[in-house]
């Protein structure tokens, strides 16, 4: 029923490259819930194999710039690079999918005035944007979570808007207005039931995306700051290492990449024709 | 006349957010009480001295004042002077802006091209496995963070094999000097805008292999290659265009990530060097240029969808 409300025609079945998505994807959230119970070292333990070591039995990823086992600085970055940026998607996406049906039911100069400031934070790069915010406010944890969700704010309320006005004009909401329905109870029962399965492919590519601004942004040690590292702080600090071809540098920007491209494959599986627009 | 009247709009309409940008940067760069007399003269100074330089630097003025100061200030070519250093940020700004439009252009040169190619190959031999591999490929290559494909370009020609040179310098003195200072970031810079950029190319074809009248030529018996080149290409030209402009415009994410970690000394380094010792003036006109560009580039886009819809040629 609602599929006539969206554009691209979906395919029911999972594609072989969706469903090795799904047990990555599975796989990493459970590595962000349980790294630090199977990391075995502590993150900030000195392990006795020097420093860069190659991979070896004892260190499967080797050790870092400072002698540390990386497998464990490894786990325990999976908490933030995973979890940060999935709180920093959700608020993303409840503000955007919220501000949205706001737009889409009331339109009028509610409409206009909220199309107006996304237009305006969606015209500065995302990892531009952070560099401001980061500039203004620092480096803490609540700034770079909400840094990151306000960037992706338009993007998601543009999504969700389109969606909405898409549904908004159907029949059966025309019944239930009919029927003498209040607004929170068609939006509640009515629209949003039929957002879901788009709004989670969208959940998806953004969760990519953050993902890849706050990386990059700790690459640039501008994000999470020591002696806490998610994966892209943790390329940063072993960066020397490129030069003895050392696993410390390139495990963790692997691990991103695994992380990210499970994911991605994960939707264009899901979707067939995954959206070609990317913000 | 219907189409110049929507360009216009667009563009008023472009203007109008660019001013609102201008507002967040302002606004978010001033929020916080520790102002510039703080970077200058830190902390332990009195404060005499403080309101001294607070009045020379126009700080004891209200924010709307200074928000006025500060946009004709960028929009006559002098947004103020950096608290680090004191020279005039229009001075530090000019040559880096100058190395990343050759960074970019370098890279928009390699990348529109290769991006055509793909995107109507795939669609020509669309289904097949060329196109397939092509699409996991280009799928995956959209997801993987440029600082992964600078480190094993940099770890296997630069360190393994000795072919180009780790640091990126912005001269192109002779060919062979071009390639060794520009292969590896335009090639990292090149593999996401490409990859995004042949998808839509091929999605905005197929769209147009979609109609009727593809279907009448293909009943008719022409072949794939022709109905794509001749018949579809024509009309396919605008979204193409659309499409190549606004990837371009994600290119100016990758590149601050790129200039960083090849030391190269363009305005997106300059930026995040700012950033690092908070040197707001420097940092607002940074932001304020990348989202000019940006904005230029999605104008681009616009402007190209527009010109090419017939259903807007009306006398």
């Amino acid at each position: 029923m609602s599929d006539s409300a969206i554009s691209a025609p979906r395919r029911r079945r999972v594609s072989a490259a969706g469903q090795a998505g799904i047990a990555l994807v599975l796989a990493w959230v459970a590595l962000a819930v349980f790294g630090p119970y199977l990391a075995p070292y502590r993150a900030g333990d000195v392990v006795n194999a020097g420093v860069f070591a190659p991979m070896s039995a004892a260190h499967p990823f080797g050790t870092d710039y400072l002698g540390r086992d990386m497998l464990s600085r490894i786990l325990y970055g999976a908490r933030y690079t995973v979890g940060v940026a999935m709180v920093a998607t959700v608020l993303a996406c409840m503000g955007g999918i919220a501000l949205g049906i706001l737009s889409a039911v009331r339109r009028g100069w509610t409409d206009s005035v909220l199309g107006r400031a996304a237009d305006a934070l969606i015209s500065i790069p995302h990892l531009m944007f952070a560099l401001v915010v980061v500039a203004a406010f620092g480096t803490s944890l609540p700034v770079l979570i909400l840094m990151a969700a306000i960037s992706y704010v338009p993007g998601s309320y543009r999504f969700a808007r389109a969606l909405a006005l898409d549904i908004n004009a159907m029949d059966f909401i025309e019944v239930a207005r009919a029927r003498g329905e209040r607004s929170a109870y068609v939006v509640w029962a009515e629209i949003l039931p039929n957002m879901i399965a788009p709004l989670l492919t969208d959940f998806g590519l953004r969760f990519v995306f953050v993902v890849l601004l706050l990386s990059g942004l700790s690459f640039l040690g501008l994000g999470i700051q020591p002696p806490n590292a998610d994966w892209g702080a943790l390329v940063r600090e072993n960066i020397t290492g490129i030069y003895e071809a050392a696993p410390a540098v390139l495990v963790p920007a692997v691990a991103i990449a695994v992380l990210t491209i499970s994911v991605t494959l994960l939707i264009d599986g899901f979707s067939g024709r995954a959206r070609a627009m990317v913000r | 006349m219907l189409m110049l009247g929507m360009i216009v709009r667009r563009v008023l309409g472009g203007l109008l957010t660019l001013l609102l940008v201008s507002v967040v940067v302002f606004v978010g760069t001033n929020i916080l009480p520790g102002d510039a007399t703080e970077a200058i003269l830190g902390q332990s100074v009195s404060p005499e001295a403080v309101a001294g330089l607070r009045k020379a630097l126009g700080l004891d003025l209200p924010a709307h004042e200074r928000y006025l100061r500060w946009l004709a200030g960028l929009l006559s070519g002098d947004p103020g002077v950096s608290l680090i250093n004191r020279l005039p940020v229009a001075q530090l700004i000019g040559p880096r802006f100058a190395n990343s439009l050759l960074l970019t252009a370098l890279t928009a040169a390699v990348a529109v091209p290769l991006a055509l190619l793909i995107g109507i190959t795939t669609a020509i031999w669309r289904g097949t496995l060329y196109d397939r591999v092509a699409n996991v490929t280009a799928v995956s290559l959209v997801a993987v963070p440029e600082f992964l494909l600078a480190t094993v370009g940099v770890m296997l020609f630069a360190v393994q094999l000795h072919w180009v040179s780790a640091l990126a310098k912005p001269s192109i003195g002779s060919f062979t000097e071009a390639l060794q200072n520009f292969t590896l970031p335009v090639l990292t810079l090149c593999f996401a805008v490409t990859a995004q950029m042949a998808r839509m190319t091929r999605a905005a074809l197929l769209g147009v292999l979609d109609s009727s009248y593809i279907e009448m030529a293909r009943l008719k018996g022409v072949r794939p290659a022709r109905l794509v080149l001749h018949h579809a290409l024509r009309n396919a030209a605008g979204p193409i265009a659309n499409a190549v402009a606004l990837n371009l415009s994600s290119l100016l994410g990758g590149v601050i990530i790129v200039e960083v970690i090849f030391s190269y000394p363009g305005l997106a380094k300059l930026a995040v060097d700012a950033v690092e010792t908070r040197d707001m003036p420097l940092v607002q006109a940074c932001a304020m240029i990348f989202c000019a560009t940006f904005m230029l580039l999605v104008l681009v886009a616009d402007v190209c969808s527009i010109l090419s819809n017939p259903r807007l040629r009306t006398r």
